[in-house]
């Protein structure tokens, strides 16, 4: 039996032809804004010809490439990135989730609390929350605290959506108002700093790339569960048609706790990178994170109305994120164009998400 | 599947497998009220194995509340419902699908940005590897197995890897019917298919359902397309009030569409259904 062309009645079908992919399009969009980055850094008279991605000049690191720069843009967004992992299986099931800033911030200061040392220079730590017995504990601590948090709060929002059937609008809005809360009443609003260097390495590590590793391997995972996972497939199909999810006998409440959850154990080990990358955690970190994350995943092609997007999308439209920052520092504009234009982007994202919602459903 | 394959360009489907005698499904007294309103009041019915019945009646005349008792879409109030020798009572439309009753909605139970094997297989996918709900698909399997109950259906939709939105609403009936192919149900129930479609995609459902008579497929056919039902069903049971007033056999080309509206309408009723007058 070949795989390729199977005919009835003269029609033929093909197993293997596939519809273009959307995210070919994103990443059109992507390589479309470098090309104006890079051509606003020759026209413009005071850039001096600079290129934005590109070293001609001086060849530092043996490429053509500016790693530096290279590295800057995809570290910026990789703990926001980790976020909008989850924030796209969310969207895809047709949910939302406002609380994961709330959560970064709550989880940064209570596992932070488990991974302090307990002398800075000779002297006790200044910051101390717990006693001598909870000082330089293994770095396992820490991220177990912090994955229990995030679990834990993504279980709270999945369980308030799938069995009081209040919109994850509201639930979620909730964990991000009362997490704050958490958060604050921690420490008292107190910083808490001075980890163990094992924990610092999390953020730290590997020259610093440490963040853009976790970020691309939990991106491939993801990958990986969404495309090729019963978990993956019945996210897709509750997000597509509620109704034919349940008809078809897919459990969709239990199914939604899940894919909360795992929304939320994302937003605790963003948290961790975070903490550790910034060897503090403040009760005010992460705030508009969420924003960020849903902004992400919606340029990157996953649609809010639910069924449709990947994690490739997301990834690339992390980058998109991370190269309007980079190209404004850049261009040496100010930060404030840089938010204008990060909003009329996400703008710009859901109009094309609808228009082509609604070319698809007239061709249907 | 070249065993399949002969017999499914053949046009002419005259020599369908004639029913066996055997009973498939049988009702008795099945009875639905809602409150006060006795929509179904002790319907006994019974459908054989390879027979194609349809139901008709005017609308509020009991045929899809008989329906969901049927696929445990509702419970009944009182009654008995014997399904491939079992008695069964369903408690929920997946407990009527594992034990064999696929049913095609009038209102498509699909998801729409998902291609033909995932709406083939949803909720019951194949899987290579088994995890909980992390188990890994088998997508070439639900590809191969969507290939072959397209093929045995008859159905022809141009690329299997499209998304159920970008096909037409004849294809997308396709689709839902062709699940019944996919998981050798016992027993489709197939509720008004072709209402929302038009002449040439109606046509393709009406060959699927000829395949299926072919084949020895039993099918409940809920219609009101008198030319469809005569064309297609070895048997008409009317519906009216909340009762069973006709068993017409409309094999021998004896009883025409005007003697079926007299018993839809009221102006007729069978002597042996005279507690429905």
């Amino acid at each position: 039996m070949s795989e390729t062309s199977h005919g009835i009645g003269g029609l033929t079908f093909d197993a293997k032809k596939r519809a273009w992919p959307n995210e070919m399009n994103v990443f059109i969009a992507l390589v479309a804004i470098i090309a104006i980055f890079e051509l606003l850094g020759q026209v413009l008279p005071y850039m001096n010809g600079q290129s934005l991605l590109f070293d001609f000049n001086t060849a530092r690191d043996g490429t053509i490439l500016n790693m530096v720069r290279l590295k800057i843009i995809i570290l910026q967004v990789s703990i926001i990135g980790i976020i909008a992992i989850g924030s796209t299986q969310v969207i895809i099931s047709g949910g939302i989730d406002l609380s994961p800033g709330s959560v970064v911030g709550l989880t940064a200061m209570v596992s932070m609390s488990f991974a302090q040392t307990a002398l800075v220079n000779g002297n006790p730590n200044p910051k101390a929350i717990f006693g001598e017995a909870f000082m330089d504990l293994p770095v396992i601590v820490p991220i177990i605290v912090a994955l229990a948090i995030g679990i834990l709060a993504g279980a709270v929002n999945g369980l308030l959506i799938a069995y009081t059937k209040i919109p994850p609008f509201i639930a979620t809005l909730g964990m991000m108002v009362a997490a704050r809360g958490a958060a604050k009443w921690w420490s008292k609003g107190q910083p808490i700093s001075f980890p163990t260097d094992p924990f610092a390495d999390i953020g730290n590590g590997l020259a610093g790339w440490s963040p853009v590793v976790i970020f691309i391997g939990l991106a491939i995972l993801f990958h990986f569960v969404l495309k090729y996972t019963v978990y993956g497939k019945h996210t897709y199909a509750i997000g597509s048609n509620e109704d034919a999810a349940r008809m078809s006998g897919i459990k969709v409440d239990r199914h939604k706790v899940l894919v909360y959850t795992i929304a939320g154990m994302l937003a605790g080990l963003s948290a961790l990178v975070l903490a550790s990358k910034n060897l503090t955690a403040q009760a005010g970190m992460g705030v508009m994170y969420e924003l960020d994350a849903i902004a992400m995943t919606v340029i990157g092609g996953v649609s809010l109305a639910g069924g449709r997007g990947s994690i490739v999308g997301t990834v690339l439209g992390a980058l998109i994120f991370g190269v309007i920052i980079s190209g404004f520092t850049y261009l040496r504009l100010d930060a404030y164009y840089q938010e204008m234009v990060k909003g009329a982007i996400i703008v710009a994202a859901v109009v094309l998400d609808q228009w082509r919602r609604g070319r698809a459903a007239a061709r249907g | 599947m070249s065993d399949v394959q002969t017999n499914l360009y053949s046009t002419d489907f005259s020599h369908g497998a004639a029913p066996s005698g055997e009973v498939i499904l049988e009702t008795r007294g099945l009875t639905k009220h809602y409150g006060g309103v006795h929509a179904l009041q002790d319907a006994n019915f019974i459908l054989h194995k390879g027979e194609h019945v349809a139901i008709m009646g005017d609308n509020g005349a009991g045929k899809s509340t008989f329906v969901r008792q049927i696929t445990g879409v509702e419970t009944r109030t009182r009654g008995e419902v014997v399904f491939d020798g079992r008695p069964v009572h369903f408690e929920n439309p997946m407990d009527a699908r594992d034990a064999g009753i696929e049913t095609v909605f009038q209102t498509l139970a699909l998801a729409d940005q998902l291609d033909v094997p995932d709406n083939l297989f949803l909720g019951r996918e194949l899987v290579k590897f088994k995890l909980g709900p992390f188990s890994i698909l088998d997508y070439k399997a639900m590809r191969e197995r969507t290939i072959g109950a397209l093929e045995k259906t008859g159905v022809k939709i141009p690329n299997i890897r499209g998304t159920i939105e970008r096909m037409s609403g004849g294809q997308r009936q396709c689709v839902a019917i062709a699940r019944t192919a996919t998981f050798h149900s016992k027993l489709t129930i197939m509720d008004e298919p072709t209402a929302a479609l038009g002449v040439q995609e109606t046509a393709q459902v009406e060959n699927i359902i000829r395949t299926l008579k072919e084949q020895g497929e039993p099918l409940i056919l809920v219609s009101h397309n008198m030319r469809q039902v005569m064309d297609l069903c070895d048997r008409i049971v009317v519906f009216r009030r909340g009762r069973i007033c006709a068993n017409l056999d409309i094999r021998a080309g004896e009883i025409s569409g005007e003697d079926v509206v007299a018993y839809i309408t009221g102006a007729k009723t069978q002597p042996e259904y005279a507690d429905a007058a």
